[in-house]
């Protein structure tokens, strides 16, 4: 089985690699590029320098082989030379490299999507156990109507709201901005009561799944304590969807949000992932894509992995 | 539980907590201004930047010979002291205060003016506003690469504390441009070990008033006083936050709450709000050198007939959209150039005459509008106060069907996109605006030279090109006057290669009673080292 994941890690390069290709294209394809600004500068060659600066006069594969460091250039003395790769070099903020941007973001991105994932965890698994062990009593449909609202209202209203009462009117929370513990509060509230919901609904269904299954009449036969079934028994396996879907959640979580980020104007790497397509900021755009597909494909590997640890009868073959 | 386990869980737990630690506590000391000042700032350096938000930053790091003057918006001593101008307006003789020196430390001369202004020409930095240089003789030349030589630019330094700048001809402006970020003086030794990240370097020698202290994506600019800025005993706060802020609404909040204390961004205050705002002691508005009107593509038919686009013009309503649309104090506009502009009044422009236009397009073939082909509006989609442009072509296209009886289509367009589609010449109207670089009539008339990348209307006119020639190599300012003038009349009477729809109003928006130093002027000039709060 260790093969079989150093198989599937061997894989990561190849599709990075086909990753980037595709959004190279994908990027130059879209109209409009990094300089179409309200002004231009005063001599059409001014603009040309701009584009030669960048290599964006270039054809489009000697542009993408340049991106990966690859191209071989006759410098002024005749010799060859290997030209620099062009990936760090940010077209937007023109001072800072692709590197800087993303060291800047992710940090400010993880730890709110890693405290968002954890109050996600937090209320979503409670609630959803509550819910099916209660099946059919007020607590399952009120938690069941709190997990349906929690989905139902998106970000984009849910955060204004949150504003309005505890930072407007309360005073509670700064409205937002970053740098101190209660700059947290809010946004984390906002980013990840979406998940909650979600994971509540994941575990109750898990659940009453497990429930049903022979192991948890044989466990009731036995003599076994109701709680100590739920809780020993069911949880571990009705916790396998939650499992599943936690992988590309905590991605989605990772690479930050960009309405929360907009709204409480955090420095996170979801304002970069929308705004860099926005600006035409074809090397940003291209990098934070593969920071997302290597954080997508490293979580979904992780997430193989926890199953073998909860689920000794999961086997991965060759 | 299982110890190995146990081990597992608590080491995630402590990288986390660590983590999170350095994700989101700072514990930085708070800054005594907080301005929110637009968005983030694509750079910081003087020869690269071109959005005036950005600019007002860099001002406050590099200043160059000359700097604005916060009460009027005109050219006053910077790092020269007094200058020289030759009879014949084309020589200036800067004199550098004798006390110059670098933040760090190490004496500003007049090498590192010259360096300043080589790296700007050079097509390798890649400055957009490098043609706000080539008003000095051989600087276009040296661009483009017909000389080589840095010796034959027509500026040098005679010695360590003067620079003799040579012009191609008079420029009535040139003091103003000696302020335009472009010229200002920036670190040798920084550029050179820094390469584009120049700006990371801790010290980072600045000419201005203040120095970088931290410049993080989305968060903050962070600004200290410099103490070895030659008007360091006028700069009023010692630490000064921008924050660039992406969406109106929390623009306002942190406003509200007294996280920010300035907001100056006419497009970070929610348009929806804009009437309750008005209202309020914060808002404090004065004219500014800004012109809000639409281009034609003069190369589609049939807006390649002047008596069309004169229709359009004179059946345009722009008190209605004035008083309907804009509520920042924006007045009409019926030219081009905004009233106030420096040396120059402009011609009075056609005004709403429904009857005349008809007639207009009658002639050109379309009475009553009749047989006149459906065309598109241009605009793109944006938060804030440009949020305005969709409402404006809404009215502009209720306008023109009635008062001329043509159906226009409204198309909403990506930001990027928009300005390409401009360039390219795939539109038949597009809403445009224009904000001065400098206070004169030159900024706006300039653009509409056959040459101009900035044209983009397809509208070229050799007669045009030749006034502002003319005007341009004139010492005699009422002669100029007179021309450019002339050019004016051309291009919004004659050929109405533009409409010209109202001038803008800026606005600065903060409590009078807390904060001062924002003094109202044209060029909506407001050096952040003048403001304080207490």
């Amino acid at each position: 089985m260790t093969a079989y994941f150093l198989k599937r890690l061997a894989w990561f390069g190849p599709l990075l690699l086909v990753l980037s290709f595709l959004s190279f294209l994908l990027v130059h394809a879209a109209p409009g590029g990094p300089f179409d600004r309200e002004r231009r500068p005063a001599a059409p060659e001014i603009e040309h320098a701009l584009l030669a600066k960048y290599h964006l006069d270039e054809p489009l594969l000697k542009q993408y082989v340049r991106y990966l460091g690859l191209l071989w250039e006759r410098d002024p003395d005749g010799h060859w030379r290997r030209a620099p790769a062009s990936f760090n070099i940010s077209l937007k903020y023109r001072n800072h490299t692709v590197t800087d941007i993303i060291k800047q973001a992710l940090p400010v991105s993880l730890s709110l999507g890693l405290l968002s994932f954890l109050f996600a965890l937090g209320v979503g698994l409670p609630l959803g156990f509550l819910s099916a062990a209660r099946r059919g009593q007020w607590a399952d449909y009120a938690a069941a109507f709190f997990a349906l609202s929690a989905v139902c209202v998106p970000g984009l209203v849910l955060a204004p709201m949150l504003v309005m009462v505890f930072s407007l009117k309360w005073r509670l929370f700064p409205v937002g901005l970053w740098g101190s513990p209660s700059h947290v509060i809010l946004p984390v509230i906002a980013l990840g009561l979406y998940f909650a919901g979600r994971i509540a609904r994941l575990f109750r269904e898990g659940m009453l799944d497990v429930l049903h299954a022979e192991f948890i009449t044989t466990a009731r036969a036995k003599g076994l304590r109701e709680t100590t079934i739920l809780l020993k028994h069911a949880s571990r396996l009705a916790v396998l969807p939650v499992v599943s879907y936690a992988g590309p959640m905590l991605a989605d979580v990772l690479t930050g949000s960009f309405v929360i980020e907009t709204l409480f104007q955090i420095p996170g790497l979801g304002l970069h992932l929308v705004n860099s397509s926005l600006n035409a900021d074809y090397t940003l755009t291209v990098g934070l894509a593969l920071l997302y597909g290597g954080l997508l494909l490293a979580l979904n590997l992780l997430v193989d992995l926890v199953y073998v640890l909860l689920d000794r009868r999961v086997m991965y073959e060759r | 539980m299982h110890p190995a386990r146990a081990l597992l869980w608590h080491s995630l737990a402590g990288a986390g907590l660590c983590l999170l630690a350095t994700g989101c506590w700072r514990g930085e000391p708070a800054a005594a201004l907080a301005i929110i000042n637009g968005g983030e700032p694509e750079s910081l350096d003087p020869a690269i930047v071109t959005l005036a938000a950005d600019m007002r930053i860099t001002k406050a790091l590099f200043e160059g010979l000359l700097r604005l003057d916060g009460r009027t918006g005109r050219p006053s001593p910077g790092w020269a002291d007094s200058w020289d101008i030759s009879p014949d307006g084309t020589v200036y003789t800067f004199h550098l205060r004798t006390n110059a020196f670098w933040s760090t430390g190490e004496p500003l001369t007049s090498a590192d003016v010259l360096y300043s202004w080589r790296r700007a020409l050079d097509p390798a930095t890649g400055s957009d506003y490098a043609g706000q240089l080539f008003y000095i003789h051989n600087a276009e030349p040296f661009y483009l690469g017909k000389t080589k030589d840095p010796a034959q630019l027509g500026f040098s330094a005679p010695d360590a504390r003067t620079v003799r700048v040579e012009l191609e001809h008079p420029v009535a402006f040139f003091l103003d441009l000696c302020c335009f970020p472009t010229l200002a003086i920036v670190p040798r030794r920084a550029l050179a070990a820094g390469g584009d990240r120049w700006l990371m370097q801790r010290p980072l020698p600045s000419s201005g008033p203040y120095e970088l202290v931290a410049w993080r994506l989305n968060d903050r600019v962070r600004l200290r006083k410099n103490p070895r800025y030659w008007d360091a005993a006028q700069t009023r706060s010692a630490l000064v936050d921008i924050l660039p802020t992406a969406s109106p609404n929390t623009a306002l909040n942190l406003y509200q709450t007294g996280a920010a204390d300035i907001i100056w961004d006419k497009d970070l205050m929610p348009l929806e709000l804009m009437d309750v705002v008005r209202r309020r002691p914060d808002f404090h508005n004065f004219s500014f050198l800004g012109t809000c009107f639409f281009r034609f593509n003069v190369t589609r038919p049939p807006f390649n007939d002047p008596r069309v686009r004169r229709a359009f013009a004179l059946a345009t309503d722009k008190t209605r959209l004035t008083r309907k649309l804009t509520f920042g104090g924006e007045r009409p506009a019926s030219h081009f150039v905004p009233e106030g502009v420096a040396n120059y009044e402009s011609p009075p422009g056609l005004a709403f005459d429904p009857p005349q236009a008809k007639q207009l397009l009658a002639q050109a073939g379309y009475p009553d509008g009749r047989g006149f082909p459906r065309f598109q509006f241009l605009y793109f989609s944006s938060a804030g106060g440009a949020k305005i442009q969709g409402q404006l072509a809404v009215e502009l296209q209720q306008m023109w069907s009635e008062n001329l009886g043509v159906q226009m289509d409204l198309r909403q367009i990506e930001r990027k996109i928009f300005y390409n589609a401009q360039s390219r010449l795939d539109f038949d109207l597009a809403a445009s605006s224009w904000v001065g670089d400098y206070n004169d009539a030159n900024t706006f008339l300039d653009m509409f030279t056959s040459t101009s990348g900035n044209n983009r209307t397809g509208w070229k006119n050799a007669h045009y090109d030749e006034l502002l020639d003319q005007a341009n190599s004139l010492v005699d300012i009422p002669r100029r006057a007179g021309l450019l003038r002339q050019a004016e009349d051309l291009l919004v009477n004659q050929e109405a290669a533009i409409v010209p729809l109202y001038f803008y109003a800026g606005f600065t928006y903060f409590n009078d009673a807390h904060v001062h130093g924002i003094y109202p002027n044209l060029l909506d000039e407001h050096p952040i080292q003048d403001i304080w709060k207490n």
